[in-house]
């Protein structure tokens, strides 16, 4: 590996590092991302390098073979694109590389079977950047995630990395630079959406050496994993970031706090930091400028309220992660008593973009008051869930019908959940709305870190809030009153709706109690907790009181509402679900109509899943 | 088990020299033995200088820490919001039914531990299950009733 002392040095190893490109030579890129890997691409990669040292005294099937972080399509995984064609094959198999390397890669034929097919209008797609998924995307941050073995800091360099941390080094002062992420708008990414630029001035303004910077990649949210997925798949690019705000403020120490629960993204980022140490991108004299920072990773052990700035804090210290009140703010009073600014990963991520290409050319992108793009972890009841990233301002509609292809199985949209357990729902008569911080919260949902949970028809909207609820009133740290009494209380509530026992005045208790929460918590956890409960009965009240005036339970979730029973007409009396269910609630005999014993019944689902002919009712 | 001393002092003096390091060694000590023996709590506590009640508190106040030991197959079922929304409250249910345990507890014979985990990052082919870190996904009732049957058969309880 190359020792780069200078701005000088650093451009020459990238130019080396270009040269030894060879542009002609095929690329296979093979998705490594989580998802795929579940789907066995660490098995789809070895084929291709088994059929190329196999094959290799046939000079036209040479080819280059890496592994990348997640392409964000996890749903068609394992993903492989072949380059410089950028032809796309979805689910394949190790049985197809055989194929693809014989077809593709020596013949340049395209193998259909193993394209994307438009559900919408039956054609297959040939390249990346035509499927729908992808062609109404802005992937900055995301961008080179498909394209980078993360486990090489060449493979970042050679693609421009750290070119935006030789300019700043080389040219910007620690105030153009906070000037500049001043000028772009950018704002927080991991849920407050605080404007990054001033975050960063008023910690640079404080007195004292020491200072520090900390990557929150915490990302508690538990429907999302696009911070997880750029530390997998572009980790320096997060680093480059972190170096450059480092600058910026003044800080000679940097720590990124991750979450024990990704080891793929904690080895990727290891590997980043002492891929950066040993050519002298992280250490002493950066590029020799005089400026010295480094980086420690601490890991969080679980906890979703460590994901709080100052809980964070206390974590890294080796306290419990419990937040204290703010005032002071971590820019005066942070990581062990020192001026310390926080950002999400995707704020840094963005970082090096805005130097990069500027801040009047990121400030165009977005609305007037949130600018850039914004990553979504699209899940849920929807056709192609992924990681998608796209201008902010663009409508919920584009995002979940254009984008996301709409709902499965012909089942209508619902809502859309955004914004995790501090975020709320946007039912479908706002589906036509902006997605930007203000949008968002005039309709009671947040930005938050990116989650977004799309629900059909089939969702209970009341079981979804308590959801959301168990899991806050799980992670509440226990410090405040409110947190810890109240959101206990609002479960409770809603476990007693759920289960048929919800009583008149149930639903503006969970509002007053609710307000209360927001009112009195002390950290962000507490005071955003309440916010799915509320908006759900702001708009789907109609569900809340089904439940407790009728007993019914529209959406046939809720165990304590429903019923399961045979349709005599469409038993065969085949003895399946007999056999299959786990609490013996089901008698019959061979070809005779079956029974079901509500009282033993405990209404797990089990004989719905396995009748054949469409004979157990739910209502 | 018999938890040797040596071993532990190991593991917590290569995570010694960090600040905060309380944490870092015992997470380390837990990747080891998938627990935290009540013996490592307090080495670490004597070894590091830091009250034996702080390493309790820092122990019980992360998800991450059991102070029990694991089965020998630990089965997580992810309620992630995506995976959630996919039915994996009724995997839950089944599985609690089947192993006659709660999530969170070891059957009595050490076989078999419940956990749920929210987002492993496989949304897309939610629900998850996992098996001693190996994932299936898209699983359905059936399909994890087959999973349990098959590790039971595997200790011959069937
Ligand atoms: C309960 C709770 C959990 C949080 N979890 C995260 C998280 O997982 N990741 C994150 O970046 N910010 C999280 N935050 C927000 C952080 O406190 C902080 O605002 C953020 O890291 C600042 O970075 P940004 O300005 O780049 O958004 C959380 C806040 C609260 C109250
Ligand atoms: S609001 Fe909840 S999580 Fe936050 S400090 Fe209070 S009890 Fe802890
Ligand atoms: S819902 Fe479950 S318990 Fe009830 S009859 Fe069907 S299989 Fe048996
Ligand atoms: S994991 Fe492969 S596309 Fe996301
Ligand atoms: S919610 Fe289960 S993997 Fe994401």
């Amino acid at each position: 590996m190359a020792s780069i002392h200078t701005a000088q040095e650093l451009d020459t190893w990238r130019e080396s590092l270009a040269a030894k490109v060879n542009p002609d030579l095929p690329l296979i890129t093979v998705c490594g991302g989580t998802g795929c890997r579940v789907y066995g691409s660490e098995q789809v990669w070895t084929a291709f390098q088994d059929e190329l040292t196999n094959q290799k005294a046939d000079a036209r099937l040479n080819y280059d073979v890496k592994v990348t972080g997640c392409h964000g399509f996890c749903e068609k995984g394992p993903l492989v694109v072949i380059r410089p064609q950028g032809i796309m094959y979805t689910n394949v198999k190790v049985s197809d590389v055989a194929e693809i390397v014989g077809e593709t890669i020596a013949k340049n034929k395209v193998i259909e079977r193993l394209l994307y097919v438009d559900p919408q209008t039956n054609e297959e797609i040939k390249c990346e950047q035509d499927v729908p998924f992808y062609k109404h995307q802005h992937r900055l941050i995301l961008g080179l995630n498909g394209l980078l073995d993360p486990t090489r800091i060449e493979e970042y360099i050679s693609q421009g990395g750290f070119d935006s941390l030789k300019k700043v080094l080389t040219s910007l002062s620690p105030d153009d630079v906070i000037e500049e992420m001043k000028k772009s708008g950018l704002r927080g990414r991991g849920g407050a959406g605080f404007p990054t630029g001033f975050k960063w001035e008023l910690c640079r303004q404080q007195p004292g050496d020491v200072k520090y910077v900390i990557c929150n990649a915490d990302e508690g949210d538990p429907g999302a994993y696009m911070d997880r997925s750029i530390m997998e798949g572009n980790p320096h690019l997060v680093l480059e970031g972190m170096i450059i705000g480092a600058y910026a403020m003044g800080a000679k120490q940097g720590y990124v706090y991750i979450r024990n629960e990704y080891p793929l993204a904690v080895k990727h980022l290891r590997l980043a930091i002492s891929q950066a140490e040993d050519v002298g991108l992280l250490g002493e004299n950066i590029l020799d400028s005089g400026f010295d920072f480094t980086v420690k990773i601490k890991l969080g052990s679980g906890a979703f309220v460590c994901g709080e700035e100052t809980a964070l804090i206390a974590s890294i210290e080796g306290q419990i992660g419990e937040p204290r009140p703010r005032p002071p703010y971590p820019a005066e009073f942070g990581l062990w008593g020192k001026p310390t600014n926080i950002n999400n990963v995707k704020s840094w991520a963005s970082v090096p973009i805005i130097i990069d290409k500027g801040s009047d050319w990121y400030a165009s992108i977005g609305t007037e008051t949130s600018k850039g793009t914004v990553i979504f972890s699209v899940v849920g009841n929807i056709n192609n869930t992924g990681l998608v990233e796209v201008p902010i301002g663009i409508s919920l509609r584009e995002l979940i019908f254009d984008i996301g292809g709409g709902i499965p199985n012909g089942k209508s949209f619902k809502a859309a959940q955004i914004g995790g357990p501090s975020g709320g729902c946007i039912p479908a008569e706002h589906l036509d709305i902006p997605i930007d911080y203000e949008s968002l919260q005039s309709l009671g949902a947040i930005m938050g870190s990116g989650g977004l949970v799309v629900a059909d028809e089939d969702t209970c909207m009341v079981d979804f809030a308590a959801y959301f609820m168990r899991f806050t009133q799980e992670e509440s740290c226990g410090k405040c009153v409110p947190c810890r009494v109240g959101t206990k209380a609002m479960l409770e509530t809603l476990e007693r709706i759920c289960a048929g026992d919800g009583r008149p005045g149930d639903v503006d208790y969970l509002i007053e109690l609710g307000e209360e929460i927001k009112r009195s918590s002390l950290c962000g956890l507490g005071q955003t907790a309440p916010n799915p409960v509320l908006s759900t009965i702001r708009y789907f009240r109609d569900e809340y009181e089904a439940h407790i005036v009728d007993k019914t339970c529209p959406a046939k979730v809720c165990k304590g509402l429903i019923t399961y029973s045979v349709i005599e007409e469409n038993c065969t009396g085949c003895m399946v679900c007999l056999r299959n269910c786990p609490e013996g609630a089901i008698q019959g005999k061979k070809k005779e109509v079956h029974v079901i014993d509500a009282a033993i019944c405990t209404r797990c689902g089990m004989c719905m899943s396995v009748c054949k002919f469409d004979a157990i009712l739910v209502e | 088990m018999q938890i040797p001393v040596s071993e532990i002092h190991e593991i917590i003096d290569r995570e010694a020299d960090d600040e905060g390091s309380i944490i870092s060694a015992l997470e380390k000590v837990q990747q080891h033995y998938r627990y935290l023996p009540k013996e490592a709590l307090i080495l670490a506590s004597q070894r590091l200088g830091v009250p034996l009640s702080q390493a309790y508190a820092v122990a019980t106040f992360y998800n991450a820490f059991s102070l029990k030991p694991k089965g020998k197959y630990c089965l997580q079922i992810c309620m992630g919001t995506a995976c959630h929304v996919r039915g994996s409250p009724q995997l839950l249910d089944q599985m609690e039914t089947k192993f006659n345990i709660k999530a969170g507890e070891t059957t009595p014979d050490h076989l078999f531990t419940l956990e749920t985990v929210n987002c492993l990052g496989a949304c897309a082919l939610g629900p998850i299950v996992v098996v001693n870190d190996e994932y299936s996904g898209q699983m359905t009732v059936q399909k994890s009733d087959a999973l349990m049957k098959r590790l039971i058969r595997k200790e011959g309880l069937d």
